[in-house]
């Protein structure tokens, strides 16, 4: 048996042809792509805000309108900044009860898990100290184990009604602090990171939130779902 | 190359030369998203899509491309169409698409479809081309459909949970056993779909056997 014959390019395809080739159907990928993605941008985008209002109005319990407060140099401010891009800088949503009255705010956050980031939104009453709610918005945790941090209905209702800072402890040990939050059995990390990513958002934003508060007069925000 | 038959062309990768179970290419989504059906269907879909799609056109074009970039000119064919496939599924299915993660735009180097562009589409007729990765990738749409529906009973005791089509098919106490959805579950469905076939191919080469040449078997049970 011989050795086979190193592959020789046929001498007659001129190198021109092969520019031309690549470069062609480069081109051509190039248009069709540009097409589809103007064609599906939009829908991503609603897709993305039609999840977020949802979950907006999941842990704030339905509040009649909200305003979207953005975060710029260290305070929350209604107007967003001149030049600035809406989807690139952080925003807490402030509800509203149909009389005016504040019900709370809705903060996004998020901080590494067991498997990767974990991004979540609460509510927090800022009057009481109080959280309302939480949502976990993106996740990708071990499944059957740490997927309980936005699956288990045990879990989730526990952030109805418990005060800030929250404090983790197991199911047994479990007294009548109004701070505990029971963690799931087998998925500790992923109860911690919950816990944890609250506290720390709270602890970098409660400092803007009662400067907000101390400054402005209540008014009546855009509707709900805007 | 025109030795087989239009149906030949369509049957063979759905079972006798099924990508995953028989060829063993394609294994990674095949281990990877098959944690539930619904996963397994869409990722199976867009695969097939990606196969269709770049078989047309690599058979479409074999004659102009030089065969020094052909598969240059193939995976750019290929990329192209899954990111297509990978926005398309972003804006209509989210969350699944957000399950699938990296493995949609990694369909580009999912080695069934080089595979058949270049030992079938390249040499063959736009329409045997087509022929042949509609059966390949309906043959790889039931291989991740094997691999998922077993998963997700064992795993998680439903049937495309997650879906408006969600049905719970084991009742009552039975606790799901997690590590068919966790990756081991992934290489121990495999494995014994893998056995499974394996013992069947035997048992039929077996009794080709004895119907070619009964005598020379019975004899041979016979001394032994």
């Amino acid at each position: 048996m011989t050795a086979p014959a190193p592959f020789q390019p046929k001498p007659d395809v001129p190198a021109w042809r092969l520019l031309l080739t690549l470069g062609l159907s480069g081109a051509v990928a190039g248009f069709l792509l540009v097409f589809v993605y103007q064609l599906t941008l939009p829908i991503i985008e609603r897709n993305k805000a039609e999840r977020l209002a949802a979950a907006i109005q999941e842990v704030l319990k339905a509040p009649d309108h909200y305003d979207t407060l953005y975060v710029s140099s260290g305070a929350l401010t209604k107007a967003l900044p001149p030049g600035a891009d809406p989807g690139k800088l952080e925003a807490v949503y402030l509800g509203y009860h149909a009389d005016g009255t504040r019900i709370g705010y809705a903060i996004a956050s998020q901080e590494p898990g067991f498997q990767d980031q974990v991004r979540l939104i609460f509510g927090y009453d800022d009057a009481t100290k109080t959280l309302l709610g939480m949502k976990v918005l993106e996740s990708k945790e071990t499944p059957g184990l740490g997927d309980k941090i936005e699956k288990s209905e045990a879990f989730v209702s526990q952030f109805d009604g418990v005060e800030a800072p929250l404090k983790g402890v197991k199911a047994r040990e479990a007294t009548s602090d109004p701070h505990e939050v029971d963690m799931i059995t087998g998925a500790t990390i992923s109860s911690r990171t919950v816990i944890r990513i609250i506290n720390d958002a709270l602890e970098r934003m409660e400092p803007m939130l009662e400067s907000y508060r101390a400054a402005a007069v209540p008014a009546a925000g855009t509707k709900a779902g805007q | 190359m025109s030795d087989t038959t239009p149906q030949q062309d369509f049957f063979r990768g759905i079972w006798r030369e099924n990508p995953v179970l028989i060829q063993m290419l394609g294994l990674c989504p095949a281990l990877a998203v098959t944690n539930s059906v619904a996963n397994a269907i869409v990722m199976g879909i867009a695969t097939f899509f990606v196969l269709t799609g770049s078989s047309l056109l690599v058979s479409m074009v074999k004659k102009l491309v030089p065969g020094e970039v052909r598969i240059s000119t193939y995976i750019l064919i290929i990329a192209t169409f899954v990111t297509v496939a990978d926005m398309t599924l972003e804006a209509l299915v989210p969350d699944i698409h957000k399950a699938l993660g990296a493995f949609v735009a990694l369909i580009v180097v999912n080695c069934i479809i080089l595979a058949r562009q270049e030992a079938f589409a390249s040499k063959n007729t736009v329409g045997r081309s087509l022929l042949d990765a509609f059966g390949t990738g309906v043959g790889f749409i039931v291989a991740m459909l094997m691999m998922g529906t077993v998963r997700e009973v064992l795993g998680n005791g439903t049937i495309l949970d997650g879906t408006a089509l969600r049905m719970k098919v084991i009742p009552g106490n039975f606790e799901p056993w997690v590590i068919f959805v966790l990756p081991p579950g992934g290489f121990l469905t495999l494995g014994f779909w893998l056995l499974i076939i394996s013992w069947f191919q035997k048992r039929r080469t077996e009794r080709a056997r004895i119907r070619e040449w009964p005598e020379g078997v019975a004899a041979r049970k016979e001394a032994a």
